[in-house]
């Protein structure tokens, strides 16, 4: 793999890693399996493409955050309010963002920027080469500090619990609904970001660029802990952002040995499928040579 | 301070498994009283508890609490002046955060949830020297995550949590039956001792019939959703064990059933 592909990779990574790290605010804090995922990055490409298109780089990636915090909203107060089932709450969200997302741009299935200048280009013009990396990597820190200055705070600890145990938070007086907005919000609004950030980087956004940003996300958030830990979320937080640098390296290298693009959310799925799994295969095996050693004794 | 005023409460009405959980049940208590409540199995003491605390509406009835109307108010906003332990001492706390965290939580009881640092240098000084009370040497591991305590330093500290903002109301579901007897002695103890420096009014469920007539100032004893006995003072103090049972076959015409009231 060349050295340019591998620049690409991490750069990629770094943007992914905001949509990482809105699955670790939804999955891993507030154990909510967030579907609304998939179409929120969307949202925040659609926001972001059309606001770049005007000449408005910056204000895109702004809007294009609140746009998330409002998808997180809403999959919120299906959820709670409604009182639909988590999966269901996203399914419908991101059904209806679908919609919605065509109608940010335009009726079309695909918003192109090439020619426009961006964020990116822009900091390509400022800074060389690296420029890319500096952005995306001013964008990550900023995510990763607000992150964990965030959950020290009463709200931040308060949302921690209530994905931890529900009933204790309730009757220490917590509303959690309303932590459940805040966090299912904040949540979308990074992968929002990460939506807008991706559609200036590739300097395109699509209808359907979101499909299957869920698993790539869930993908990035275990290979961050499996490989660097979780024993604080500071620390966690982190692990995330590089999983999901060294997730997107580790494409490039398949994609460069020859795999075809299109298995990609193919490996995806069976890279979360065993992660997530590996404990009960584990825990199976532990048993069958249990079992095989008590026949051998009997 | 608690007022109940005819409270009944059924579930699965007009169903097959319609059961009438509270009936016309009324109760005062008064500052400060300390009740403990028995009953035999399915008596409907953790359902008056649920009721108190607002984990469903009454069908009728009125609870006030403290000269306020809590009839309808929300269970999250009630938790502001209630306090509550379960039996699971699993239930009471977030097992992947500190000590520390847990008990911040449990100390922004009733204040608005801002934006300002969840715990400072002022409140981890607090926290330790609430912790030392306890005698457990939990003071030294606050950064220590609730999951690696046992149930009953867990029970403990849920306790402390529990009082940490004095609740107008304490109510205590068996809350020393999972755990093991001296164990139990120990967190029975500190209940009392919490309870009595800060004058909580307190209701307590327990299963352990010589248990609910030693703690406490006021015995009531459940069957069927309603109060069948309440004694307190000089009738209390006559009360033993035996008399208590011979009271419960004349007022609920059958045997107590209560497997474990019985094995005590």
């Amino acid at each position: 793999m060349s050295l340019i592909a591998l620049q690409g990779a991490v750069e990629l990574g770094l943007i992914y890693a905001l949509m990482a790290l809105g699955l670790f605010v939804s999955y891993r804090v507030l154990d909510i399996p967030d579907l609304t995922v998939d179409s929120s990055f969307t949202l925040g490409a659609a926001v972001s493409a059309v606001l770049t298109m005007g000449g408005h780089p910056i204000l895109g990636i702004v809007l294009a955050i609140a746009a998330g915090w409002f998808a997180g909203l809403l999959t919120a107060f299906l959820q709670t309010k409604l009182h639909i089932q988590p999966i269901l709450a996203g399914i419908l969200s991101m059904t209806a963002l679908y919609s919605i997302n065509l109608h940010v741009m335009g009726n079309k299935a695909m918003v192109s920027l090439l020619n426009t200048p961006n964020i990116f280009s822009k900091a390509s013009e400022i800074m060389g080469p690296y420029g890319k990396m500096v952005a995306a990597f001013c964008f990550i820190l900023g995510a990763i500090i607000f992150l964990i200055l965030f959950f020290r705070t009463q709200t931040g600890l308060c949302i921690r619990a209530t994905g931890d145990n529900e009933d204790m938070v309730r009757s220490s007086s917590i509303n959690t609904d309303r932590m459940k907005f805040i966090g299912l919000g904040l949540a979308n609004a990074l992968v929002g970001m990460g939506g807008a950030l991706l559609a200036q980087y590739q300097m395109f956004a699509d209808a359907s660029t979101g499909i299957g940003m869920v698993v790539i996300g869930l993908a990035s958030l275990i290979i961050g802990e499996v490989l660097f830990g979780r024993p604080s979320v500071p620390r966690n937080i982190i692990s995330v952002v590089l999983g999901a640098i060294v997730y997107r390296v580790v494409i490039a290298f398949v994609l460069a040995r020859g795999l075809a693009a299109s298995d990609l959310k193919l490996i995806s799925a069976v890279v979360v499928t065993l992660a997530i799994s590996y404990p009960v295969v584990i825990d199976q095996y532990k048993l069958h040579k249990l079992r095989k050693e008590g026949a051998k004794n009997a | 301070m608690l007022k109940l005023t005819h409270v009944s409460k059924t579930f699965h009405p007009s169903t097959i498994n319609e059961r009438k959980a509270l009936i016309d049940l009324s109760l005062h208590l008064n500052n400060g009283d300390f009740v403990t409540i028995i009953g035999g199995n399915g008596a409907g003491k953790s359902t008056l508890f649920n009721a108190i605390t607002g984990a469903f509406l009454l069908d009728s009835g009125k609870i006030e609490l403290d000269g306020k109307d809590i009839t309808f108010m929300r269970d999250f906003r009630r938790a502001r002046e209630i306090g509550r332990l379960f039996q699971d001492p699993l239930k009471g706390t977030a097992p992947n955060m500190t000590i520390e965290e847990n008990l911040a939580m449990a100390y922004l009881r009733g204040i608005k949830k801002g934006f300002s640092l969840g715990i400072n240098k002022k409140d981890e000084k607090f926290f330790k020297d609430h912790l030392a009370e306890l005698n457990l040497g939990l003071e030294d591991r606050l950064k220590t995550k609730m999951g690696l305590l046992s149930g009953g330093q867990r029970q403990a500290v849920t306790l402390m949590m529990a009082t940490i903002v004095t609740p107008k109301l304490l109510l205590l579901d068996e809350h020393t039956a999972a755990l093991d007897p001296a164990t139990a002695e120990k967190v029975l103890d500190l209940t009392q001792k919490i309870v009595r420096r800060d004058k909580i009014t307190t209701m307590m469920i327990t299963h352990n019939m010589s248990q609910s007539l030693v703690c406490g100032t006021r015995t009531i004893m459940m069957d069927e959703g309603r109060i069948i006995l309440d004694v307190q003072g000089e009738e209390r103090s006559q009360m033993t064990v035996e008399k208590l049972l011979a009271l419960f076959k004349v007022r609920s015409k059958k045997e107590m059933d209560n497997d474990r009231m019985l094995l005590n």
